[in-house]
């Protein structure tokens, strides 16, 4: 469904992207991790369209994608960032935010498919006409997830949704994610430096490091150790050494 | 005993009355390393910043004891705060970008710190800047004092951050989410270098942070908050036998390496948590 | 129909979206009802429109109505503020004049602040060479001091009150187009604006409904606060004669007219002075508590 190639992008003189390839199959997830300057955010933003200055070819659902995106391909991909602070326009009350893709589209039953889906994030009615401001750091994230999905688009790419969030709420949102997966289909392709996370939400991750994709392998192989590169490794390694709380000397 | 609280009580007023930021916490700290674990809006910045009376001016602070090495802080004029602050006490937030100044290279700033506490001359300043860069392992620390924050990487500036506080020698260290903006590596070296520093200097650190294992890893004591109270305290390795269903759920919500998980757990509030 | 109540307008949970707009602007009128030295300046402005809409009611003559007896006569019950050179009532034509010079002001905020809006966002937002364009225009506006500039517009058009208020707009809009695009250049990387671009809205959508409104703030702000400098301007032209020209009572030309008399009968030319001075603060009041009111910033 997703098929990056050769993927490359120049900053001047950098390259913050060098020959990137992976494929994700329709209603899987895949995870890229990666320190920051990988470039993992770099792919993702090239996918979305909002970087537009890139080499190689990325096709979705057949379709070349070209620098310049279509209005039906912002339809179907979309992307919720890593800040819910700064994701959200500051003037705006939810029910605008979320009316947005709407509009845009020319979409019917405005009313209706805003009520539904503040329901299918489980935010309280009661929401809809606040601001951004108004709202919790989780409940922002939800509201950010639940604009993505207002134009029904089939490929979600989530750029570290919850790194900006408490982990009692980022649980939440993953357990959400999970279940909005199921529900609709979705394609999602997760960014995230946060190693346990990538593995909890995807089948597949493709670890980057320097700009360069170094290593593709399953969770199940990661969760295992089966791991091929250094830097895999030593990520895993890190990842576990401090998520058990016991292993205090 | 470093610091002291008994009964510590943070009001802010609202448009219907007084409200409760933090009650009823009481906490001591010797030379150890303690961590206050909470999400956000549990009060555990608020707690760690009255030590120094860094609160906003219509915050509303009582308390039967707050002390810092035996001083009364609530009742300590300016004078006797500003000798606390920056030079007995540091505090490490967590974004470097908004704690440095943007047009003074990393150098002079630490220089600064350094003379302003040290006195000395211009020429010895820069060399402990240089020299507190090296023991925050920065590797080329001539280079880094040269250089203006923008030219520095999260970890770096909060490295910088680190030296700066560093430089009056303090007793207490305060690190409030000193590494949520960075990098699970970066964090971890930043992490262990705190905790390096503060055994072998012999200070006191508070660490702040909303992850549970995180902590628990680098600190000697953890203590749980929850909508501005203390749920739990306990040593850091009796972390398993945690009893609070708080602190429990703080741990069973992580996504996890080891196995797989079809569901995360999710903390289910109790309201009868609010009740002590 | 609605029941319009207080508890409706401060609801914490609004059922409508009409409702929700209706409680975000009374919060935001209590807000504004608390700076008491903008509520002076409101109703002061407020006062004067009024009078000047309802002059014909309460001026007891036509403001051109001559009565050469009766010329420079000091202010008594027959006319509450005196009469000019030609005998003419003052009160009437400081009445009367409030239109002309209040409809000027009018006038040059409506031209001024969507050309400045418009240029500023759209340099801001699209950037590269339409941006160095722009601003190049905006430059050689801004370079000009404002009323040697409208006086050379007014002297090679034809002296009026359409000439000047076009002058006016004309020198007025620069700085709209900056303080528009400045705005424009730090939102305009945001991740919210990014969102926007991802739902596939077109650029003239991203700028009219999510840039223009965060503008608007600062704009409407430094409008208020312009606008007793647009008055003065307004005043001054008609001082030099080139903005509304005799017998039209325009605040400015009256001055111009009766300068001569200002050691006699210190009236005659006085009093539109004092309207010009009281719209002027009226306005600069309001401004600031706009200010404090709108501008995030400042809270």
């Amino acid at each position: 469904m997703i098929d990056v190639a050769a993927l490359g992008v120049r900053f001047g003189e950098t390259e913050a992207v060098k020959d990137v390839s992976f494929q994700v199959a329709r209603g899987e997830s895949f995870g890229l991790v990666g320190e920051s300057g990988s470039g993992k955010s770099t792919v993702l933003r090239v996918m979305s369209g909002l970087h537009g200055d890139w080499t190689g070819r990325i096709t979705i659902e057949g379709e070349v994608t070209a620098p310049r995106r279509s209005k039906d391909f912002h339809r179907r991909v979309q992307m919720v960032f890593q800040d819910p602070y700064g994701s959200l326009h500051p003037r705006q009350t939810v029910d605008r935010l979320l009316s947005e893709p709407l509009l845009v589209h020319r979409m019917d039953n405005i009313e209706r498919r805003i009520m539904r889906s503040l329901n299918e994030v489980s935010l309280p009615a009661l929401v809809r006409f606040r601001y951004p401001h108004q709202l919790s750091g989780g409940q922002r994230q939800r509201v950010a997830i639940a604009r993505a999905l207002m134009a029904e688009p089939d490929v979600l790419l989530l750029d570290e949704p919850t790194s900006a969030l408490d982990v009692s709420v980022q649980a939440e949102v993953l357990n959400l994610l999970s279940d909005l997966q199921q529900a609709r289909g979705l394609t999602y392709v997760l960014v995230s430096h946060n190693l346990a996370v990538v593995a909890h939400l995807c089948d597949r991750i493709g670890v980057m490091q320097g700009g360069e994709l170094v290593e593709l392998l399953s969770s199940d192989d990661l969760r295992a150790g089966r791991t091929k590169h250094l830097h895999t490794a030593a990520l895993r390694e890190l990842s576990i050494e401090l998520e058990e709380p016991e292993a205090n000397p | 005993m470093l610091v002291e609280i008994q009964n510590l009580r943070i009001q802010f007023p609202t448009p219907n009355g007084l409200s409760d930021a933090v009650r009823n916490v009481s906490l001591t700290l010797r030379q150890e390393k303690l961590g206050i674990v909470g999400e956000s809006g549990s009060g555990k910045s608020l707690t760690a910043r009255s030590i120094l009376r860094l609160l906003p001016s219509y915050a509303i602070t009582t308390a039967d004891t707050l002390t810092f090495d035996g001083i009364d802080v609530l009742r300590a004029n300016e004078a006797t705060l500003r000798a606390i602050r920056g030079t007995r006490a540091g505090l490490i937030l967590q974004d470097p970008k908004y704690s440095l100044n943007p047009v003074m290279t990393a150098g002079a700033q630490i220089a600064e710190a350094w003379r302003v506490h040290r006195g000395g001359s211009r020429k010895q300043a820069e060399q402990a800047a240089i020299d507190l860069l090296a023991q925050v392992r920065i590797r080329d620390p001539a280079r880094v004092a040269r250089a203006y924050p923008h030219e520095l990487s999260g970890g770096m500036g909060q490295r910088v951050m680190i030296a700066m506080m560093l430089a009056p020698d303090p007793e207490l260290l305060i690190a409030d989410e000193p590494t949520s903006a960075l990098d699970a590596t970066v964090q971890a070296e930043i992490l262990r270098l705190i905790e390096d520093l503060v055994s072998r200097r012999g200070m006191g650190l508070i660490l702040i942070s909303h992850d549970l294992p995180l902590v628990a890893h680098f600190c000697d004591r953890v203590a749980v908050m929850y909508a501005g109270r203390i749920v739990e305290e306990l040593a850091a390795s009796e972390l398993i036998r945690a009893r609070h269903p708080y602190t429990r759920g703080l741990l069973d919500c992580l996504p996890t390496l080891s196995h797989k998980q079809a569901r995360l757990a999710v903390i289910q509030r109790d309201p009868s948590w609010l009740e002590t | 129909m609605i029941a319009l109540s207080r508890e409706w307008l401060l609801s914490e949970a609004p059922a409508s979206r009409a409702q929700a707009a209706w409680v975000r602007r009374y919060r935001g009128w209590l807000q504004f009802r608390a700076n008491h030295l903008a509520m002076v300046g409101l109703i002061t402005i407020v006062v004067m429109i009024v009078l000047s809409l309802a002059a014909p009611l309460i001026a007891s003559q036509e403001p051109s109505a001559q009565n050469l007896a009766d010329r420079l006569a000091p202010p008594s019950w027959q006319h509450l503020l005196g009469t000019d050179e030609l005998g003419r009532d003052l009160m009437a034509r400081v009445l009367y004049g409030g239109r002309i010079t209040l409809g000027m002001v009018v006038a040059v905020v409506l031209l001024v602040a969507p050309i400045g809006l418009a240029v500023g966002s759209i340099a801001g937002y699209v950037g590269g060479l339409a941006d160095r364009v722009l601003m190049r225009v905006t430059d050689v506006f801004l370079a000009f001091p404002r009323l040697v500039l409208a006086l050379a517009f007014v002297a090679a058009l034809k002296p009026g009150i359409t000439s000047a208020i076009i002058a006016i707009a004309l020198t007025a809009w620069p700085p709209y187009a900056r303080l528009a695009r400045a705005d424009t250049l730090t939102v305009r990387h945001t991740d919210y604006i990014a969102a926007v671009r991802l739902t596939g809205a077109p650029a003239r959508r991203i700028i009219l409904r999510h840039i223009i409104p965060l503008c608007l703030t600062s704009v409407i702000v430094r409008v208020t606060l312009d606008m007793s400098g647009i008055i003065l301007t307004a005043a001054g032209l008609g001082f030099l004669g080139m903005g509304a020209q005799p017998p039209l009572p325009e605040w400015g030309t009256m001055i111009a007219a009766s300068r001569a008399f200002i050691l006699e009968q210190w009236w005659v030319p006085t009093i539109p002075g004092v309207a010009i001075f009281v719209a002027s603060l009226a306005f600069n009041l309001l401004g600031d508590g706009m200010r404090d009111v709108l501008d995030p910033r400042q809270r």
